[in-house]
């Protein structure tokens, strides 16, 4: 079974794991995903990869704790194994068109990361817009500056980078700049959907990648359709990647909620038997 | 042992019937429904064979089980012998012995059963399977030959990988299964519930194949983490072997099918069974079902989908099928078993669509009355919508239990894999190979959805083909010239 090698805080309520699992190290592309189980009481939870590193034969998966599951997860020590399955899910769609805008949000920011190194390696322009709602929830600076050609930044609280959203910055460097020739939003829903409804008056090729509520990853159960264009589609084998312009976000906004009240009712339990050792974990928005 | 029975004195004992839990009991529990011959049942309705010189019994097992041999060892309470020749054609009988549809196959055969009903063979199958492990001691296997070198690729751990896993293994080859979920067994696992088959037997089954030498790696998604192609270029194998089953769930394309309450069997069903969601918070996986439940559909899963949600507490549990209960293609036995756990049955009854409110959440569905018309290629007269006839019913929770589709991760991943028009494996009948030469086929990928046996069975059929192929085409394993 694959071993946690290393954990880190990275930011409130944030941890990034090195995983040790080297054949999905090797087959890993950006844009991809893997599900994780910690133990056999335990739920199968979808979580994107941030980086994979096929010599070392790692992955690192960073994770915000926001339900019982990635809380728990929170408490793992180094040394410990867990199950993982992978990779899921189409690979993105990686070619030299010239300038493409990375839009991140929150933990949105981790799968970005990948999909951000591969255009630039294809020859893009990579301009980079990372959003959070305050300084030190805007992850993986450093490692997406690298992998783009420049970096804007943006918190809700002005605390870094420019006060405002986004989608703000888009348009403004859309203004400035004319229009880019693909937009790669991921964040959460919300942003998304914001993203997308800017770019459509614009024809601006937009991209997204969704993270829905899923068991298998494979295409058996079918928990993760979303209506795409009109047709239903399954985001762990047909996605996670989409046409922002088809993709029905309020009635994936609503599907995400299934099951509200049963995630009450984990998180609760959970932070009562764990008061002194879990942390909060975050609001989910 | 008292005089020989005559074959007239064998046919007029009356068949055994099968001690079960009382429905008022069992709707309330996920325990086993059926429990289980006890030993002087399992005599008796063994003494009920007439043991023919042209068994055809023995044609009508898709494994081929030599019936009469196993059950005369029974009439002699010999049951360890009786189970190992059972073994060395089929070896999951506790599983077969629950789940294969013994009325369409074995049983429907039996020559007692022209005049008489036909000896029990499916429940002394399953008598003999759970002695063993009753017995507590170290269960037998059939002998392995030995090795050949050769190693073989299954992909997927349902009936059809399983069984053709066993019958290699026992012919010497080193075979490795890969399965994409945390556990094995495939259908067996997610699909049928534990009231019908406890996840028990199938892990010891499934444990009993170890034994015989086979291997099994989970989380392993061939397709993503290794082509089919790959398995031969980079892991070595000789052959390989697809049996991934019907794992694509259909839904009826009506409006409403996205509102949060309607689920696929699939998932239903894998929430309950393979996440263990009945038993929320104390599985972290919630099965979120609400009290007026409907499930669409009449077969097998479609059974399993009403019971189950009868024992998760669902105030009122619906069927909602297009044509009548004699069209049901269901197990009369399943059916009878949903009826005594008082289902409301609605034959002649299809969806047309499905309400939501504002937050998306199913409120109810408008059912379209039917009639039946003509037959059509099936065979079954097809139903036809009786106009003006509508009818709404308040629901929260409805499930597609209408079939399942062969699941395309790894044919559409592999080049060169010829499919039919639904998108099931085309092979070779007698030997199972693909267009491909050395990768084989089985199961549900290449039939569509079927049952657990006819799966094993060919998985068997393509045991002997890649067994054939090592030895005659491949000649030299890929291991000794690497």
């Amino acid at each position: 079974m694959p071993t946690l090698l290393e954990i880190k805080e990275i930011a409130p309520a944030f941890k990034q794991y090195l995983v040790e699992t080297p054949e999905i190290a090797r087959k890993h592309q950006a844009g991809q995903f893997v599900i994780v189980l910690l133990h056999d009481h335990g739920e199968r939870i979808p979580l994107t990869i941030a980086d994979s590193d096929a010599e070392a034969g790692t992955i690192t998966l960073v994770v915000q704790e926001v339900g019982k599951s990635t809380m728990e997860m929170g408490l793992m020590s180094e040394g410990d194994q867990i199950e993982v399955v992978g990779p899921l899910g189409t690979p993105t769609h990686v070619e030299k068109l010239g300038t493409c805008v990375c839009v991140g949000g929150g933990a949105g920011i981790a799968p970005l990361l990948p999909i951000a190194r591969a255009m630039k390696e294809a020859g893009n322009e990579v301009v980079s817009i990372l959003g959070g709602r305050t300084k030190e929830l805007v992850i993986l600076r450093d490692e997406m500056t690298e992998a783009s050609t420049e970096m804007i930044y943006t918190t809700d609280d002005g605390s870094f980078g420019a006060k405002g959203f986004v989608t703000n910055a888009l348009e403004q460097l859309i203004e400035e700049r004319g229009k880019p020739d693909i937009v790669i939003a991921i964040g959460p829903a919300i942003m998304m959907k914001a993203v997308a409804e800017m770019t459509r008056p614009l024809e601006i090729s937009t991209v997204v990648s969704l993270n829905t509520i899923m068991i298998d990853g494979t295409g058996m159960c079918g928990g993760c359709r979303v209506s795409v264009g009109g047709d239903s589609k399954f985001v762990c084998v047909d996605g996670p990647e989409f046409d922002a312009h088809t993709v029905d976000f309020d009635l994936m906004m609503k599907r995400q909620r299934t099951f509200l009240s049963e995630e009450n009712v984990a998180r609760l339990r959970f932070l009562e038997s764990h008061k002194c050792k879990a942390t909060k974990g975050t609001e989910v928005s | 042992m008292g005089r020989e029975l005559t074959k007239k004195e064998r046919m007029e004992l009356p068949r055994q019937s099968m001690p079960t839990q009382d429905p008022m009991d069992r709707i309330k529990n996920f325990d086993e429904v059926a429990l289980g011959f006890t030993a002087e049942m399992a005599i008796t309705e063994a003494e009920r064979c007439l043991e023919c010189k042209k068994p055809r019994c023995v044609d009508g097992c898709p494994v081929g089980i030599d019936i009469p041999a196993f059950i005369h060892e029974m009439q002699e309470g010999d049951f360890e012998k009786a189970l190992a020749i059972i073994k060395q054609a089929n070896t999951l009988p506790a599983i077969c012995g629950r789940v294969c549809p013994q009325e369409d196959q074995c049983e429907q055969v039996c020559v007692v059963g022209n005049k008489y009903k036909p000896v029990a063979i499916g429940r002394l199958e399953r008598f003999v399977a759970d002695w063993e492990v009753a017995q507590g001691g170290e269960i037998v296997m059939p002998e392995r030959q030995p090795e050949t070198g050769f190693k073989v690729a299954i992909v997927g751990s349902g009936p059809a990988g399983l069984a053709t896993a066993a019958e290699l293994a026992m012919r010497g080859h080193s075979v490795t299964v890969y399965e994409a979920l945390h556990k094995p067994g495939g259908v067996l696992v997610y699909g049928i519930p534990e009231f019908r088959l406890p996840k028990k037997i199938v892990e010891d089954e499934v444990g009993n194949l170890k034994k015989l030498g086979v291997e099994l790696r989970y989380n392993f998604v061939v397709g993503k983490i290794a082509s089919v192609q790959e398995l031969f270029t980079e892991y070595n194998f000789d052959a390989v072997f697809i049996g991934t089953g019907a794992g694509l769930p259909y839904f009826m394309g009506i409006p409403g099918e996205d509102y949060i309450g309607v689920y696929s069997a699939n998932e239903f069903l894998t929430r309950v069974n393979l996440m263990k969601g009945f038993d929320f918070p104390a599985f972290d996986t919630p099965v979120g079902m609400g009290r007026r439940v409907a499930v669409v559909g009449s077969g097998n899963v479609a059974m399993d989908c009403l019971r189950t949600a009868k024992r998760l507490g669902a105030e009122e549990v619906i069927c909602l099928y297009r044509r009548t209960r004699a069209e049901s293609p269901a197990r009369l036995e399943e059916l009878e078993h949903a009826e005594e756990e008082a289902i409301d049955f609605r034959w002649l009854s299809s969806p047309v669509e499905i309400y939501g409110n504002d937050d998306a959440r199913v409120t109810g569905v408008r059912v379209q009355k039917m009639e039946l018309g003509e037959p059509d290629a099936s065979g079954r007269r097809r139903p036809v919508p009786i106009e003006g006839e509508q009818y709404d019913v308040e629901l929260d929770t409805i499930i597609m239990g209408i079939g399942q589709g062969p699941n395309p991760l790894v044919t559409r991943s592999t080049e060169g894999l010829e499919l039919n028009r639904w998108g099931n494996i085309v092979v070779d009948e007698e030997t199972m190979m693909t267009s491909i030469p050395g990768v084989f086929a089985g199961g549900d990928i290449v039939t569509g959805a079927a049952t657990v046996i006819l799966a094993m069975g060919a998985g068997k059929v393509a045991a002997e083909g890649i067994d054939t192929y090592l030895r005659e085409t491949v000649k030299v394993p890929k291991a000794r010239t690497a």
